[in-house]
């Protein structure tokens, strides 16, 4: 049985934070994503589940304009955060990223120090005194539950880290900057069950003070911490509910069998 | 069924035995070349060698002039050909990966990884030595220089495509400029390949002696001006060993088993210093 997380549910008058109309993302030739049109409420979690190659990990990699390093990549259509378009030629690319962290699959720690590799994105875009870069790099740590676990060895390779500690560094690192949004690109997949339960409980406590949107495999995961769920086929929004009820009693076809496990 | 297998265990016998044949073969030369080296040149080699100049026939000498002329060469050419070879294979990792343009430049950095050196010799001697009306170290160094630049370029960006994208994106995806996530983040993960790449580069200009004929030419005496005529070990060697004397011809494989010691030395010493990295880290 599935265990279903116990949020209220959405309710119409929330705030947006995101918005994306009309959105098209295209591989070359290829077409990754069809007339994308969704709604993402502020502070929430919103989890997006679908088989592998459904563009849910392409739809994430829009928001941060990460695609933007691969020039055979490209968007069509408009994302706006807080009602501006992103897609917009003037739009400063790397603002736009210090407001929207991004968490990957596989754990990347870079070659330097735990502390070095949490204030890596402090350091882009504030000249902070000594002692309050320290202050910053120890609160996001203490958010990412990694303090307790590294405060004795901060200037140890990051590399040194299990894979778990590792992929909690990297969620330090993108909370350091203090975004307004966290996208997590299957972020336990790589990770055991006491490290994926470790990083899920972290997702528990950091909802409500930012817009999280998280790609999964696992539909039991998109059940326990996610109060949006969006369920994704052949690059297209095939139903977008509340968790519980796209979970209890969804209203296509299609994202029944694939729940059920009867497709996918 | 079993004549199959046995048909197949055959084949692989005699695989094994044919690499095992070559790596041999590759082996005994190499053992050769060192024995004779050490053979000759080890008689010759102490201390006295480095702090005397080359002597003239019948006296006795050292290698000083030459060596401190080749390491000053050496060092002067790694100072012009790694950094232009370290950032056009970053140009061709990072910025052109994939175009057309990258793969022209990548072909004809791969025909001037083969070119005789004789050729860069003469470039150099035709550009540098004509026009400025003499022989120096700095025309040596140059020509040194540019036949180091493909090989680091090759190897960098070898180092550099090893470097995972994930890495690159995450840096990314902090709002990490590009120029700035490859100098802090991509080079930091390269950084010991890189620098292996360019102290084997450093091994092979070294031993280079048709570049030098055409550009510091050599030098009996003691100089470290780099505006003029400059002793070097493979001059040296080429021109004792070919000598009467046999004191001269001495000194030549002393010279000869110095250049291999040193080269030996700096991948020994390299292996050994990443290794213990490895450990502390």
């Amino acid at each position: 049985m599935l265990s279903i997380a116990t949020n209220p549910v959405v309710n119409t008058e929330e705030k947006i934070k995101l918005k994306t109309e009309g959105l098209n993302f295209y591989y070359g030739k290829y077409q990754a994503l069809h007339n994308i049109n969704l709604e993402l409420a502020e502070n929430r979690v919103t989890a997006f589940i679908g088989a592998s190659g459904c563009g849910k990990s392409t739809l994430l990699r829009t928001f941060n304009r990460i695609y933007n390093l691969y020039p055979e990549q490209r968007p069509e259509g408009k994302i706006f955060l807080d009602g501006r378009d992103i897609l917009d030629k003037k739009q400063d690319i790397n603002r736009l990223r210090a407001k929207i962290g991004m968490v990957f699959q596989k754990p990347t720690p870079f070659p330097m120090s735990i502390f070095d590799n949490v204030a890596y994105g402090v350091r882009l875009y504030e000249k902070l005194p000594r002692g309050k870069l320290e202050v910053r790099v120890e609160e996001a740590l203490q958010k990412a539950a990694l303090w307790d676990e590294v405060k004795d060895k901060l200037k140890q390779s990051g590399a040194q880290l299990s894979g778990g500690q590792q992929q909690r560094l990297c969620i330090a690192r993108a909370l350091a900057v203090e975004p307004e949004v966290l996208l997590l690109d299957e972020p336990t997949s790589a990770l055991d069950p006491i490290s994926t339960a470790r990083i899920e409980e972290l997702i528990d406590e950091l909802k409500g003070r930012l817009t999280i949107l998280i790609v999964t495999h696992n539909m039991q995961q998109a059940a326990r911490i996610s109060d949006t769920t969006v369920f994704m086929h052949q690059g297209r929004v095939v139903e977008k509910a509340a968790t519980e009820q796209l979970f209890t009693n969804p209203h296509h076809k299609q994202t029944e069998d694939y729940i059920t496990g009867r497709y996918g | 069924m079993q004549w199959h297998y046995l048909k197949r265990r055959i084949v692989n016998f005699i695989g094994i035995a044919l690499t095992l044949i070559a790596t041999a073969f590759t082996l005994f030369w190499l053992v050769w070349i060192l024995t004779t080296l050490i053979g000759k040149g080890w008689q010759a080699l102490d201390f006295s060698m480095l702090v005397q100049d080359t002597p003239p026939p019948g006296e006795i000498g050292g290698l000083r002039n030459a060596l401190v002329g080749s390491i000053m060469m050496c060092l002067a050419g790694v100072a012009i050909g790694a950094p232009i070879g370290v950032l056009a294979a970053t140009w061709l990792a990072e910025y052109g990966r994939g175009t057309k343009l990258a793969a022209i430049i990548r072909f004809v950095n791969d025909v001037l990884l083969s070119a005789p050196s004789i050729i860069i010799g003469i470039f150099v001697y035709a550009l540098i030595v004509l026009k400025t009306g003499g022989f120096s170290g700095w025309a040596g160094a140059l020509a040194l220089g540019i036949i180091l630049i493909p090989v680091v370029v090759r190897t960098s960006e070898d180092m550099l495509l090893l470097v995972p994208d994930t890495l690159r994106e995450a840096a990314a995806a902090l709002g990490a400029q590009r120029w700035r996530l490859i100098v802090s983040v991509v080079y930091r993960a390269a950084m010991r390949g890189m620098i292996t790449g360019i102290l084997l580069g450093f091994a092979r200009i070294s031993g280079e002696t048709a570049p030098l004929l055409f550009t510091a030419l050599n030098n009996q005496f003691f100089s470290m001006d780099m505006s003029n005529v400059l002793a070097n070990l493979p001059m040296m060697i080429f021109q004792y060993a070919m000598s009467p004397y046999e004191s001269w011809q001495t000194l030549a494989w002393a010279g000869a088993l110095l250049i291999t010691l040193s080269i030996l030395a700096i991948n020994l010493s390299l292996r050994l210093f990443w290794r213990d990295a490895k450990k502390g880290h």
